[in-house]
């Protein structure tokens, strides 16, 4: 095609030299070659070229483009999920392999519609807006591979955030036959509302064989630990509210409770909080007197008052969030959003990204059977934590709360830090908010150990040119018992250092040393210091006004009885 | 017409380019495309060139706001109900603390655990002995079980072998006979070993009921989450109390040892757990990793013999165990028989950092260690990785596990004290969740034994975090006047020292403890400060009562101090400069110290001028207040009671427990005085110091304190913290304490 266009390109060059007719011959020419050349194009590219043209440009697709795929009634169903799952039983390590990089590869699969004989599709919502985010943020990110035969983990696009919306059979149907499915070894699952009625499960209720599943609600008894992961219940009023953060400190309501849907059990037990502490409570409700629609879920009512929610949030110090018939609940998002620390009251629930996040820094879990005791309990807390677990609240919901990426991410590096433990992120990695990791110091020797003696120590004289001062040192030092071993670096390109008992006569040199009193140099080096101190973002150096003696130092006191008696000061 | 051709050139020209361009840029994705389709072609039932996509257009939520939770509100059963009926669901393999422990026990008299009376003709193993003594000497014990949370049996589950000659038999039948035994509710059963060749069950030959399992070599598998403990394999001569301090002395750099990996242990041939051991030979390179098994145990190896075994035993006699755990970098811990083995806590007190290899084995402590920090978790299918795996663990990361081995084997392993204890922590802090330790407090020093929740939850308001959170001490400080004569006159020393520590810029308050047997002299008696002044009496007038944390105390920092103690506002100012760098440790002025007295065979107390220390008086002493609630809440009520008998040596438990706590000195600074002996009272106390018995009692106390504590916690110093230009040929009025050199 190339080579046509060329070849089309050098005919009109020769026309000024053609006469009349032989230029409407060439033109026809031109002209024909044209035609075939559009035509050509039209007939092989045309069927393809909006896709692709999509592809290539925005890398965006419709629904409505994945291919349907019909499950007959007698498709395989998958086993219902074996609860001894481990890392090591039911996952295949042999595919991530070992990679400098300690990174898991991880594959998604191409969207497809899956219904069922009749044509009823498996879901009744489809792909949704969150699951679309997540494995899109996922594609983006580091871990993706598109080479399925590189990769570790395996996630299917088969929304199954909501099991509502899933028909439970057929979905389990439409793993089975996905091409790597293998017994579900090595997938991976994301769930956020487990369970329907009436006995609402905490786990996904498709039968999903050996896959991991990232559940949003598990508790104790359907959690495999080390082998799920337990990921929050996304609220989307994350992505439509912005809520600044606020400074740690009191707020206006010590308590807050604003879910709607609370057990009457509860809601009572709640009232007669509210009748004992008075204003310290702030109960609130749906509202009743609003028209329905989509700005209900932003207001709160007490006693006819409105609120906006979860702006409301961030005038209490701890916000209630209860089980409801699910263990996760949305509102935690919303709650650490506005920065207020979650009092947390469902049972066995496994607090999201548990197995990496220290939640007790960040939230007071108080059993449900103590709800009545939750005032007395909260008052007992110290100002400064209270402060300290709002920062926290708020720093867990920016890095591992926010967004459906956030979530997805966390959840692969969890995974990830399973399948090279040894190159895991470090708890404080995890749990240290910016400010924190800024300012705080982790000494590389934490150990607290008092080395003894008898290795001694090594001298490392740094010297330039002037070796008569180098050899004062080197004579003054060696005198040292516990001198193990003395390294001169010789610093002086020009010259090669001294050999042997030769010495040199140094012009340069004064008789006291010139640096120190030299007005340049002390320039410089505060000139070093500030450089320094902007590199590293702050001033790492600490002023002190002690100094170390030995125990005896200018006593009163026989010097021969002194272990150091010959310390002079610089 | 030459124009008219120069136009058509250059439109035909215009409209190649332009066709190029459009099939060129077409041919973009089309080539990306052809290289897809190769990979892709194994998925059947993708159309070609299938990858995932991000999609555009609407869709919907994933959940209804509103919609997913009111169908909650209806519909499901009464949060009660589901208690109830949990309770009876998840009992035996699914037991958890809400399903199968009683809380109401613990909240009616605390956190308390009762052993039950030890039965006559049973015996028990060494290491049982020690577990119960462990307990009985904790402050968790209570002799009344009405008033326990937790019960601990006096039979002996440690062995449940039956192959082993301390097997109990009748196990079921005595402890059914227990008239506290209530189904198991509330108790804890120890146990180290549990079934036997060939498969090495995990069954423990008797139904535990609805108790809890604190258990060694315990698997993922069976390990019911926050409900059983996993504890180390120790052997019967573990030490009950002390224990052997970890072997790093001081940090290499760079961190490696001689052997790069080792192992040296029986292969199994057959059976449970020997595939890894049987494979090990593969990794063995007999010059840094040094993997050695032999086929030597049993009676009847020979019958199992295989053909490397020969070659494999002579080489394995080629090495000595103790000489290549301790000059090694890593150490390999693979499974055995049982998952956990006696090597994971040798490698750990050797400073050799484990390598993991026993899939499936719930670590020791698991709830509460992170583990990843001190050892390698390796996977045994990946056997053959190990040696690429550890070789690219940067230097740091190296220097980092094995600082963390020590931490971790002197916090919580290195006697069956620390193991118990930090069981009946874990259990505590599951019953107290609201005042349970954050996992840093676990994971960090000095370790959760020390850093105890019920004081505060907050890490600020410890000693032990600072730096880690990236905050400073707060510089103001609380005086305590520790006061035993009564008042005379105005000039007595207590009224200066009073004056003197009240201008100090760091002061906040100044509370007077009131020991002394003549009633409360009135408040003008005192003469006035800037700062609040608090009289308090001492509860029952005992020595004890100055180490309390009254909450009177609004500061981080405590000045203690003697009614006698001659002291200049320099100096406390000074101090507390020094403090805010060591908000850890005690800082003080006189020091002491102590040395091992080998002709009596004990330890020996000096007052001596000498040019070490390791004790400062708390008569002039300045250190957190947390101390203080670590005082009066860990030592056990033995020790305190002999203080307060005595009225002596309340100042070397202190500096016993802040060793203990800290593994380092205490911090001796410059007094203004020199002679020996002035700055200690010279009227009230100079009795006390005279007296040649107060002398022998220190000894006898340090000998007491060094007794339960298992070790001698006390550590020499040989340096004193002067201010900079202390004592410097410069002019003194630059010096910022120069009321320190005056004589």
């Amino acid at each position: 095609m190339c080579a046509a266009g060329k070849y089309s390109s050098r005919g009109p060059a020769l026309i000024p030299r053609m006469k009349t007719k032989h230029r409407i011959y060439y033109i026809t020419l031109f002209t024909v070659v044209l035609l075939g050349l559009i035509a050509t194009g039209m007939f092989q590219f045309w069927p393809h070229s909006i896709e692709s043209t999509a592809e290539w440009t925005l890398e965006k697709g419709s629904v409505h483009d994945a291919p349907l795929i019909r499950l007959p009634v007698s498709s395989p169903i998958p086993e219902r999920g074996d609860l001894s799952c481990r890392m090591h039983t039911c996952f295949d390590v042999y595919r991530c392999g070992y990679n400098p990089k300690n990174r898991i590869k991880v594959y998604i699969y191409p969207l497809q519609r899956f219904v069922d004989e009749l044509g009823v599709p498996i879901s009744s919502t489809g792909l949704s807006r969150e699951y679309n985010e997540l494995l899109s943020s996922i594609s983006d990110s580091d871990f993706y591979t598109d080479d399925v035969t590189r990769a570790c983990l395996f996630i299917p696009s088969i929304d199954v955030l909501n099991q509502n919306s899933l028909r439970i059979r057929e979905t389990a149907q439409a793993l089975a036959v996905l091409p790597r499915w293998d017994k579900g070894m090595n997938h991976l699952l994301f769930n956020m509302l487990p369970g329907g009625p009436p006995d609402y499960n905490t786990a996904l209720d498709v039968p999903r064989d050996r896959a991991l599943l990232a559940g949003g609600g598990f508790s104790t008894w359907t959690y495999r630990q080390g082998y799920d992961v337990s990921i929050p219940v996304y609220s989307p009023l994350s992505a439509d509210v912005v809520l600044s953060e606020r400074q740690p400190g009191p707020r206006h309501y010590f308590i807050l409770s604003s879910q709607t849907a609370i057990h009457r059990e509860y809601r009572a037990e709640l009232e007669r909080l509210k009748e004992e502490n008075g204003e310290a409570l702030l109960l609130l409700d749906k509202c009743s007197n609003l028209s329905q629609g989509a700005a209900i879920a932003r207001k709160r009512c007490y006693k006819g008052q409105v609120y906006e929610y979860p702006e409301v949030l961030q005038e209490s110090s701890f916000c209630v969030v209860l089980r409801g018939a699910r263990l996760g609940q949305a509102a935690l998002s919303d709650v650490l959003q506005a920065g207020c620390v979650p009092v947390i009251l469902a049972d066995s629930y496994i607090l999201p990204f548990s197995e990496v996040l220290d939640w007790k820094r960040a939230s007071v879990v108080i059993p449900e059977e103590k709800l009545s005791e939750m005032y007395t309990i909260l008052k007992s807390i110290p100002h400064r934590q209270v402060e300290e677990m709002q920062r926290q609240a708020r720093w867990f919901w920016e890095a591992y709360f926010s967004s459906m990426k956030a979530i997805g991410l966390t959840t692969l590096q969890i995974i990830n830090d399973r399948i090279y433990p040894y190159a895991a992120r470090t708890y404080e990695q995890w749990n240290n908010p910016p400010v924190v990791k800024w300012s705080s110091v982790n000494s590389p020797l934490f150990l607290p150990l008092i080395p003894p003696r008898a290795p001694g120590f090594t001298a490392v004289v740094l010297t330039y040119d002037r070796v008569e001062s180098l050899f004062r040192v080197i004579t003054e030092i060696s005198k040292v018992p516990s001198l193990a071993k003395l390294l001169v670096v010789w610093n002086n390109q020009n010259k090669s250092p001294p050999e042997g008992e030769k010495k040199f006569k140094c012009p340069e040199c004064t008789a006291i040393d010139g640096l120190s009193l030299d007005q340049t140099h002390m320039v410089e080096r505060s000139e070093c210091i500030n450089k320094f101190a902007t590199v590293f973002g702050t001033m790492p150096l600490k002023v002190v006004e002690h100094r170390a003696d030995p125990v005896l130092y200018k006593d009163d006191f026989p010097e021969k009885l002194k272990s150091f008696p010959n310390i002079g000061s610089l | 017409m030459q124009a008219k051709k120069r136009y058509l050139i250059l439109f035909s020209a215009g409209t190649c380019l332009i066709l190029l361009f459009c099939f060129g840029g077409i041919q973009v994705p089309l080539s990306r495309r052809g290289s897809h389709r190769r990979d892709d072609r194994s998925l059947t039932g993708y159309h070609l060139g299938a990858r995932w996509r991000r999609l555009s257009g609407f869709m919907q939520a994933f959940s209804t706001l509103g919609k997913d939770s009111s169908d909650e509100l209806h519909g499901h059963m009464s949060p009660r109900q589901k208690r109830d009926t949990n309770s009876g669901l998840y009992t035996g393999k699914r037991c958890r603390m809400e399903t199968c422990f009683d809380f109401s026990l613990c909240e009616r008299n605390g956190y308390k655990v009762y052993l039950y009376p030890q039965l006559k003709g049973e015996k028990l193993s060494e290491s049982y002995q020690n577990i119960l003594a462990s307990i009985e000497g904790s402050r968790f014990y209570t002799p009344d079980p009405g008033q326990a949370c937790l019960f601990v049996l006096s039979l002996d589950t440690l062995d449940r072998d039956q192959l082993s000659p301390y097997y109990v038999h009748n196990l079921k039948a005595k402890i059914q006979g227990l008239p506290l035994w209530n189904e198991g509710k509330n108790h804890i059963i120890f146990n180290l070993y549990s079934g036997t060749w060939p498969d090495y069950t995990e069954d423990l030959g008797f139904d535990i009921g609805l108790a809890m399992l604190a258990k060694a070599s315990i698997s993922t598998e069976n390990f019911r989450p926050n409900f059983d403990i996993s504890i180390p394999l120790f052997s019967k001569d573990h030490p009950r109390t002390g224990g052997e301090r970890g072997y790093l002395k001081h940090n290499t750099i760079p961190p490696y040892r001689k052997y790069m990996l080792v192992f040296k242990g029986k292969r199994y041939l057959t059976g449970i757990g020997s595939d890894t051991r049987n494979a090990l030979y593969h990794v063995h390179n007999s010059e840094d990793v040094v993997l050695l098994t032999t086929c030597k145990h049993g009676k009847d190896w020979q019958k199992h013999k295989d053909a490397r075994c020969d070659k494999d035993n002579a080489e394995y006699d080629k090495y000595e165990y103790r000489e290549m755990l301790y000059n090694s970098t890593f150490c390999l811990v693979p499974r055995g028989r049982r998952l956990g083995s006696f090597r994971f806590l040798e490698a750990l007190q050797a400073a050799c950092v484990p390598v993991m290899l026993s899939n499936g084995w719930e670590l020791p402590f698991s709830e509460i260690i992170d583990w990843k920090t001190a050892a390698v978790i390796g996977d045994e299918r990946l056997l053959l990785q190990i040696p690429s795996t550890v070789r690219s663990i940067h230097q740091d990361k190296i220097l980092s596990l094995r600082q963390q081995t020590q931490f971790l084997w002197e916090a919580y392993f290195n006697s069956v004290e620390k193991i118990v204890l930090t069981t009946l922590e874990i259990i505590q802090d599951r019953v107290l969740e609201h005042w349970s330790r954050s996992s840093l407090m676990w994971n960090s020093l000095p370790g959760g034994l020390f850093a105890l929740p019920q004081y505060s939850t907050s890490l600020r308001d410890f000693p032990f975090y600072y730096a880690k959170l990236g905050i400073k001490p707060n510089p103001k400080f609380t005086a305590i006047i520790h006061v035993v004569t009564p008042l005379v006159s105005l000039s007595q020393p207590v009224m200066k020292l009073l004056v003197a520590v009240a201008k100090s810029q760091y002061c906040a308050q100044v509370i007077i403890l009131w020991n002394c047997d003549k009633a409360l002299p009135a408040k003008h008696r005192w003469p006035a400060t800037a700062v609040p002044l608090v009289v308090i009496e001492g509860e029952n007038k005992v020595i004890s009562s100055r180490f309390l944390p009254y909450d009177t105390i609004p500061t981080e920092a405590v000045f203690s101090l003697d009614e006698d103690t001659v002291l200049s506002t320099t100096e406390v100012d000074f101090a507390l400069t020094v403090w805010q760098s060591f908000p850890d440790r005690l800082v003080g002025y006189p020091a002491r110290s102590h040395f091992w007295d080998s002709n009596k065979e004990r330890w020996g107390y000096t007052s001596k001028w000498t040019n070490d220390y390791s004790m400062v008086l708390t008569g002039a002493a300045v250190y957190h207040k947390y101390y203080h609630y670590l005082y009066t809440t860990y030592l056990p009520a033995s020790l305190r009671t002999m203080v307060d008998q005595m009225s002596n040596c309340e100042d070397i438990l202190m500096n016993f427990l802040v060793s203990s706590v800290t593994k380092l000195p205490p911090i001796k600074v410059t007094q203004k005085k020199q002679y020996k002996e002035t700055m200690m009272g010279q009227n009230s106390r100079a009795s006390r110091w005279a007296d040649p018995d107060h002398f022998a009692q220190r000894q006898t106390c340090m000998n007491k304190f060094a007794n339960w504590f298992g070790t001698m916690p006390l550590v020499h110093s040989q340096m004193r913290l002067d201010p900079v230009l202390f004592k410097d040929q410069v002019s003194i009025l630059r010096k910022k304490y120069r009321e320190i050199e005056r004589l």
